[in-house]
């Protein structure tokens, strides 16, 4: 697994762990921003990210222009 | 302080509100009612000549020495099995009782050997001393039938049964059944033949039950248990209060020295988390701290395939300074990072991550929690607002249900296991607690001497978060929910929400069976039993956190505690039980990447500016690297340069394969340890360490509980480990000045509110506390949350199922989960350096017979593990104890490297490794695998000097 998809991997678990948050997405970003160094931000704010489910996408939108 | 015994006071002391006043030999007294006449007495300063009595062990009554006479009572009466009564008149030595002691001391004496002169416990042995209060100065008893010449049993490698020079007094089978819990020692046969035996005869100590926790040896009066280090060095001439440096517990001890030399450890009475007990390990597996293969003096290398040189301090800082100011010019400050270790001192974490922050100028720093409790943290955080247990251990003592979930405390953490343990049997007529086990072994708290759990659940691994999620659906469903304590102290919103969703058919028992594996009329029978059972608590271990929901189950457990009201008072809480012995100060004292001391994110700042101030830098607002994102990054050529105090990440974390790369990608990385561990073959710069004998300091334990580290000898190496990174600070141009630990702890306590009445001073008139210790608080907090939750109110968080994404299938149909025994404590790198190995030498693989007769496997042989990321071999041993399905090992031993086999799925909130549920396939195998023997002569190359190989 490389170090792109592991992040994938991690994002839409803590989507999917967040689904029940009033805003799923939001509750994700702010997870991300929280917990994650800005490296890996940056990596999974990079265009053409394939593997993200709906949730962990618009999470990660959310946070590409903090990234 | 000059070698005294500890004080005893001869029977256990009363906790009656009550107290009685009573005259002894003239002098009035007032004790609490219930207790004995002898401890009136010896509270009094009234030495009660005594043999089978201890204040460690409820009175007996049996040796006929402590007889007092007393107004108004016929005949002379037993002290230590009398109670005080209101105006009672007690003489404690009269002739009449002065002719019966001298005459039941010369029985004994007639049947004792009189080599004191060459006997170990020469000075130190109660028989001497008592023969001498008695005044018996001849025997006039021939010697025609005695014990004396009896062989002794040596064969346990730390004590010694002599039965030549036993009184039988029965010490030592009371210690084993009501301290430690074991009932592994019994009086064999009756009248003259009369003998104490651990097991069968023919086993001997060492083949028999006993779990050599020393409660027996401490509580003998005479030489017949006896330390081999008293033995082979003598009595000790001095002692010294420290704390131990294996799990979790935290037990204090009496460091017992003659010179510089350690004679024995023996467990502090006065210890408020182990009262006077103790495990194998604290007790006994010390001998690691002077063994050969310790690491004296620095060594350095240009590369990792490179034999070592020797250096001395100033070299090796020196070096090691300029290599992570090179990489940072080189590469950016971000390329640097550090790992605090649980094992160290809280003043000595708080270094490492100071370090990290305002020397390397990030916040890549991390601690050995981030594989352990990292989810703890989150979960009870969320949930409660504090990051950390709600009890003391004193608590369970009023617990009428104890559910023990992913936890083993037994083989963990042995001394609290005979506190839960004693509460579990029946007591003085008080019935023992119920008891739940969620567990997918059958560990042995389930069944064992005079307990056995009300249910036991045998869930399939990873399915945690079902469990409790359908424990809660029965509690909600069927109105056992604590609606008073929840209107009071809970948010109501969050708890509606959350009650909907644990009401929904989907999470009923029935529904989740299936995926459990746990049988829905044992679930709703265990969820009734815990919500109307009186005070439940809840211990977890690592069974609990260490899943990719890991951070869930913590929060899915303080939901149940808070639904049934098991919260804010004593008997109740969530109890996280911590591996190692400072995880809990580890954590507190800023080791996560991003948290300052006292659980403050980084990016507040406010909190942020404190420490600026304080410290006289700019930090970075941003959180840095977990310990498996900086493998990561290391593998992906953006993180450089590691400085590691005291953890083994290459045989600790999972997926070796994936650890040893990230290692061997980095160009610096720095091993601060006390031996060459796995990590240090991939070391450039190895720093010698010392151990926790050798400094000040101070220790958290899972209680919460701060307590002094205090120095029994010299650092082998010149210098504590406090010191060695102060100097790496100094050499990276930071003005550190600390000349003792006690001002890093006062610097703690300056920026860390939770800390803010801890001090040194503080601590060693109070013996321990409890954090919080702040002006609210002075003395400390043993029970959390009694008026509200550190966050206002109780946060309800729902807690769906996510199934994990490590699954079973054809090629690899089995579950492995792994953990850690009695007698090994984590990588091992401390008890494989001590005769516990006599006990496990080797880790095995746990598989159903099942299993293993699908597979042709029997027990002992060879057999290959084998994972998607990598397979390892050991030997079978085939035990019902593990479901069909499941299979279980240890990671203690180098030589197997389990988790090699373990994955990087983790905790999906924390990071935590997913060590308890790997997908694996076990086959016949021949031996070690090319992975095992790589490594192993990787490890060998590694060690070479410029002088010769050095142990691993």
């Amino acid at each position: 697994m490389t170090h792109l998809e592991k992040l994938v991997m991690m994002a839409n678990q803590i989507a999917q762990n967040l689904a029940h948050e009033p805003d799923p997405a939001a509750a994700a970003a702010e997870h991300i921003r929280l917990f994650w160094d800005p490296r890996m931000r940056a990596m999974i704010c990079a265009e053409e990210v394939a593997g993200l489910m709906p949730t962990a996408k618009a999470a990660v939108a959310l946070i590409r222009p903090m990234a | 302080m000059t070698y005294q015994p500890q004080a005893d006071f001869g029977t256990p002391v009363s906790n009656a509100d009550e107290m009685v006043t009573l005259l002894i030999d003239g002098r009035e007294v007032t004790v609490a009612a219930g207790s004995s006449v002898m401890r009136a007495a010896a509270e009094q300063g009234t030495a009660i000549p005594k043999l089978c009595a201890t204040d460690m062990l409820e009175s007996f009554g049996s040796c006929r020495l402590c007889l007092v006479e007393i107004d108004g009572v016929n005949g002379t009466p037993a002290s230590c099995t009398t109670p005080v009564a209101p105006g009672m008149i007690v003489h404690t030595q009269t002739p009449r009782l002065q002719k019966l002691r001298k005459g039941v001391m010369e029985l004994y004496i007639s049947d004792h050997p009189l080599d004191c002169l060459t006997c170990a416990a020469n000075g130190d042995c109660e028989l001497q001393d008592q023969a001498g209060a008695v005044g018996l100065r001849d025997v006039r008893y021939a010697a025609d039938a005695t014990h004396l010449g009896q062989a002794k049993d040596l064969s346990n490698p730390y004590f010694d049964f002599d039965p030549a020079k036993c009184i039988a007094c029965s010490r030592c089978v009371r210690a084993c059944d009501e301290v430690q819990g074991t009932l592994a020692l019994t009086m064999a046969h009756r009248g003259f033949a009369s003998k104490i035996s651990a097991g069968l005869a023919s086993e001997g100590f060492l083949g028999s039950e006993c779990v050599s926790c020393g409660a027996c040896v401490q509580a003998c009066p005479t030489a017949t248990l006896i330390e081999k280090s008293v033995v082979e060095i003598g009595t000790p001439d001095r002692a010294i209060v420290t704390t131990c440096a294996y799990c979790g517990v935290g037990c204090t001890f009496r460091a017992e020295m003659r010179g510089e030399q350690l004679v024995r450890m023996v467990p502090w009475k006065e210890g408020k988390a182990n009262h006077g007990h103790s495990c194998v390990k604290g007790r006994f597996a010390w001998g690691y701290a002077q063994h050969r293969d310790r690491v004296l003096k620095p060594m350095i290398r240009a590369s990792i395939d490179q034999p070592w040189r020797e250096v001395d301090w100033d070299e090796a800082i020196t070096y090691a300074a300029s290599e992570l100011q090179r990489i940072s010019a080189q590469y950016g400050r971000h390329a640097l990072g550090g790992i605090t270790s649980s094992r160290c001192t809280n003043e000595e974490t708080f270094l490492v991550q100071k370090l990290v922050r305002a020397g390397f100028g990030n916040n890549n720093v991390d601690t050995c929690a981030r594989v352990c409790h990292s989810p703890t943290g989150y979960g009870l955080k969320t949930t409660f607002g504090t990051s950390a247990g709600t009890q003391d251990f004193d608590s369970v003592d009023d617990s009428d249900v104890i559910l023990v979930i992913g936890a083993n405390p037994t083989d963990a953490h042995p001394v609290f296991a005979s506190r839960m343990k004693r509460r579990l049997r029946p007591q003085n007529g008080r019935p023992g607690a119920r008891l739940i086990v969620i567990d997918p072994r059958r560990i042995d708290l389930v069944r064992s001497p005079h307990i056995a759990a009300d249910y036991h659940l045998p869930l399939r691994p990873g399915t945690n978060v079902a469990v409790l999620t359908a424990m809660a659906h029965v509690i909600v469903t069927e109105g056992l929910v604590d609606q008073a304590f929840i209107a009071e102290r809970c948010d109501a919103d969050e708890y509606r929400d959350w009650a909907d969703f644990v009401s929904l058919p989907r999470n009923s028992p029935e529904a989740l069976e299936p995926v459990t594996n746990v049988a829905a009329a044992d679930l709703r029978g265990a969820a009734r039993l815990f919500a109307t059972g009186g005070n439940g608590a809840i211990y977890y271990g690592l069974g609990v956190t260490e899943h990719s929901q890991g951070s869930s189950t913590v929060m899915a457990i303080a939901n149940l505690a808070m639904a049934t009201g098991n919260i804010g008072r004593r008997g109740v809480g969530v109890n996280p039980l911590r591996g190692q012995n400072n995880v809990q100060g580890a954590c507190d004292m800023g080791s996560f990447p991003h948290e300052l001391p006292g659980y403050r994110h980084i990016s507040d700042d406010q909190v942020r500016g404190l420490f600026e101030r304080d410290w006289g830098v700019t930090l970075d607002p941003e959180p840095g690297l977990r310990i498996p994102n900086m493998l990561d990054a290391a593998t992906d050529g953006s993180f450089k340069a590691i400085y590691i105090q005291g953890e083994d990440l290459l045989q600790s974390d999972p997926n070796s394969r994936h650890v040893a790369a990230g290692l061997a990608a980095m160009e610096c990385v720095i091993v601060h340890d006390i031996f060459l561990n796995e990590t240090a073959n991939y070391a450039h710069i190895f720093l010698p360490g010392s151990t926790f004998l050798e400094k000040d300091g101070t220790f958290t334990n899972a209680e919460r509980r701060i307590q002094l580290v205090r120095k029994v000898m010299s650092p082998l190496t010149g210098l504590a480990d406090w010191q060695v990174t102060q100097r790496l600070a100094q050499a990276m141009g930071l003005d550190w000045d600390y000349s003792h630990p006690s001002e890093i702890m006062d610097e703690i306590a300056r920026l860390t509110p939770s800390f803010a009445g801890v001090s040194h001073a503080h601590l060693d008139v109070a013996g321990s506390l409890q954090w919080p210790v702040n002006a609210a608080a002075p003395e400390g907090t043993p029970i959390m949350h009694e008026q509200g939750f550190g966050r206002g109110k109780g946060k309800f968080v729902v807690t769906d199922y996510v199934p994990t994404d490590e699954k079973t299938g054809p090629r690899f149909p089995l579950l492995l989960t792994t953990g850690r025994i009695l007698s090994q404590y984590n990588v091992g790198s401390q008890t494989r350096r001590t005769l516990n190995e006599v006990w496990h030498d080797e880790d095995v693989l746990e598989i159903h017979p099942v299993d293993a007769e699908d597979r042709g496997l029997k027990m002992g042989d060879w057999v290959k593990l084998a994972s998607r990321v990598g397979e390892t071999s050991l030997r079978a041993y085939v035990t019902d104890r593990v479901a069909p399905g499941v299979v279980y090992t240890t990671f203690h031993h180098p030589e197997t490297q389990a988790n090699v086999v373990t994955t990087e799925f983790s905790d999906w909130a924390t990071n935590c490794p997913e060590y308890k549920v790997t997908a694996v396939q076990v086959s016949p195998s021949n031996g070690p695998t090319d992975w095992q023997r790589a490594h192993d002569a990787w490890a060998t190359q590694s060690r070479r000097t410029r002088y010769g190989d050095l142990p691993g």
